[in-house]
């Protein structure tokens, strides 16, 4: 078994499947700790979706389809942050509209796109080992951008998050924040497709973190302990999946909701 | 006395909504102003303009920021009506009340000993020492006004705000309650609205009526008659040395 293990290590496309890892347990990690504090799950998952509209147009036009999921996701992102404010049309129901209307669009261009999708399941579901260097230097950056958006602004963000009226009568720039955010939100989605896919991507935003609320009720301590968490979720189903012979993006989620299950029962098992 | 606030022929309202008409006030050092009135009548449209929450539709306020107050919004402490909050958000007592000082509005940057220094006077103040770190959703609706308080004076306001603090609060903490908004009154001015005129008429030096417009009344007690003249219905009060109302008859 050990031997097996330093043995895949030695493959490349192993290697940078950790790396990859790492990146999202970092980004995914504080990100879905916003989101999650923030009651937004269903927004992250209104932005998830719709990002596969830009997937099928770029198919479609031969573009890269990371970056036309970016495009969907931005606006849809700052879409949801701009309609949420209005009354005239429930939060809920603009986040479904966005969410149906890009996968419909996702999918009526891949059927207009001549020939054979060929990596358009690893989009849906997605596939860790077909990560490049690349992907990996943009989750790098994301990371990097994202852990010190955190770090400089990590007061502002608790005590908007926390009360957004309060803030702005104190004078501070919560639109700002709020749309700053959401561009961080819809990149952290777009980066991480490619690790565990569309339809599984909202349980790294908040399976992680909900693992270490009942550990913590601490912000900070929430963050920290998603990322480790995060990580030692998507190493262990990476390593199980090759094992297993079973896609790596849905061990990795299972993986994540049997800690989530096994800290749960094992919290109360203690406390009995 | 020093000046801090002047609203001149204030119009406001939401939308095609006008609340408040010519409105004219002027806040000094060390007032206590009461502000009574209808429901609806515009209290709260009042608090938010001068909170700068609301823009005017017309007329102009002038703050007059003492020494080391640079923004008309960082120098007023606020303690909204009812904070709607996430029982579930991570986030503990202590971290509530120093989000006081989110602004950048002071000119004065604190180190973390001085910042907890600060954090554990206002604590004691409020009889909340034993809860800087419990979390926010496991407090009590008289603890959490208390912490919300917190966080509107750990500033050092020149002017504090406060929306019906009584509202929701129990009674033992209401007479505590003013009896740190006295306190708080030698160092800065405050203004309270209440619909329980006969319980503040002790602790607030004067009166403002709201409803629509506003009528100034320069002392702490106020008669039926002169509250009809104002336009201002609402249920009171008779003084005496002790402050009672007159309930309705239990059927």
């Amino acid at each position: 078994m050990m031997n097996g293990i330093i043995e895949i290590f030695g493959y490349q496309y192993f290697v940078n499947a950790i790396l990859a890892s790492s990146l999202t347990a970092i980004s995914c990690g504080i990100i879905g700790s916003y989101i999650v504090a923030k009651r937004m799950v269903f927004v992250a998952g209104g932005i998830t979706h719709s990002s596969f509209g830009g997937i099928g147009i770029a198919y479609f036009l031969g573009l890269n389809p990371i970056l036309g999921a970016s495009v969907f996701a931005l606006l849809s992102g700052i879409g949801i942050e701009r309609f949420t404010k209005k009354a005239d049309i429930r939060n809920d129901s603009v986040i479904a509209i966005l969410w149906s209307m890009g996968m419909a669009i996702g999918i009526i261009f891949i059927y207009l796109t001549p020939g054979y999708a060929p990596n358009l399941m690893s989009y849906l579901f997605g596939n860790i080992l077909t990560v490049n260097t690349a992907d990996i230097l943009f989750l790098f950056g994301l990371s990097v951008l994202v852990l010190l958006f955190f770090s400089l602004f990590y007061k502002k963000i608790l005590f908007i998050s926390f009360d957004e009226e309060y803030a702005k009568s104190q004078n501070i720039r919560v639109e700002l924040f709020n749309y700053g955010l959401m561009i961080l939100v819809a990149l952290t989605i777009v980066l991480n497709i490619k690790i565990v896919g569309i339809i599984l991507l909202i349980s790294l935003l908040t399976v992680p973190q909900n693992t270490a609320n009942l550990f913590t009720k601490n912000f900070k301590k929430i963050i920290i302990y998603s990322i480790v968490i995060a990580f030692i979720g998507s190493v262990s189903g990476l390593i199980i999946s090759y094992y297993l012979n079973i896609p790596s993006g849905a061990t990795i989620i299972f993986n994540l909701i049997l800690i989530y299950l096994l800290v749960r029962l094992g919290k109360r098992l203690l406390k009995l | 006395m020093e000046k801090l606030l002047k609203l001149d022929k204030i119009n406001a309202g939401y939308e095609h909504q006008t609340i408040l008409k010519d409105i004219n006030l002027e806040v000094k050092k060390q007032d206590f102003i009461g502000i009574i009135g209808p429901n609806g009548g515009g209290k709260t449209t009042l608090l938010k303009v001068i909170l700068g929450l609301i823009k005017p539709f017309s007329g102009k306020i002038d703050y007059f920021f003492p020494g080391d107050f640079k923004d008309s919004r960082t120098f007023i402490g606020y303690l909204p009506q009812q904070v709607s909050f996430d029982k579930k958000f991570p986030i503990s007592v202590g971290e509530v009340v120093l989000s006081g000082l989110i602004s950048s509005g002071r000119k004065s940057t604190k180190s973390n000993s001085e910042l907890n220094i600060l954090l554990e006077e206002i604590l004691n103040k409020l009889g909340m020492t034993d809860h800087r770190n419990t979390s926010i959703g496991e407090l009590s609706g008289g603890q959490i006004q208390r912490v919300f308080l917190g966080r509107a004076i750990i500033s050092q306001p020149a002017l504090l705000i406060l929306d019906e603090p009584d509202s929701f609060v129990d009674n033992r903490f209401e007479h505590e309650l003013y009896e740190i908004l006295r306190q708080l009154n030698e160092t800065m001015a405050i203004m309270l609205v209440s619909h329980d005129i006969g319980t503040v008429s002790s602790y607030i030096k004067t009166i403002a009526c709201v409803n629509q417009s506003l009528h100034y009344h320069p002392s702490n007690s106020i008669s039926s008659a002169q509250l009809k003249v104002y336009n201002c219905p609402i249920d009171i009060i008779t003084h005496g040395s002790v402050p009672h109302r007159v309930l309705h008859e239990h059927k």
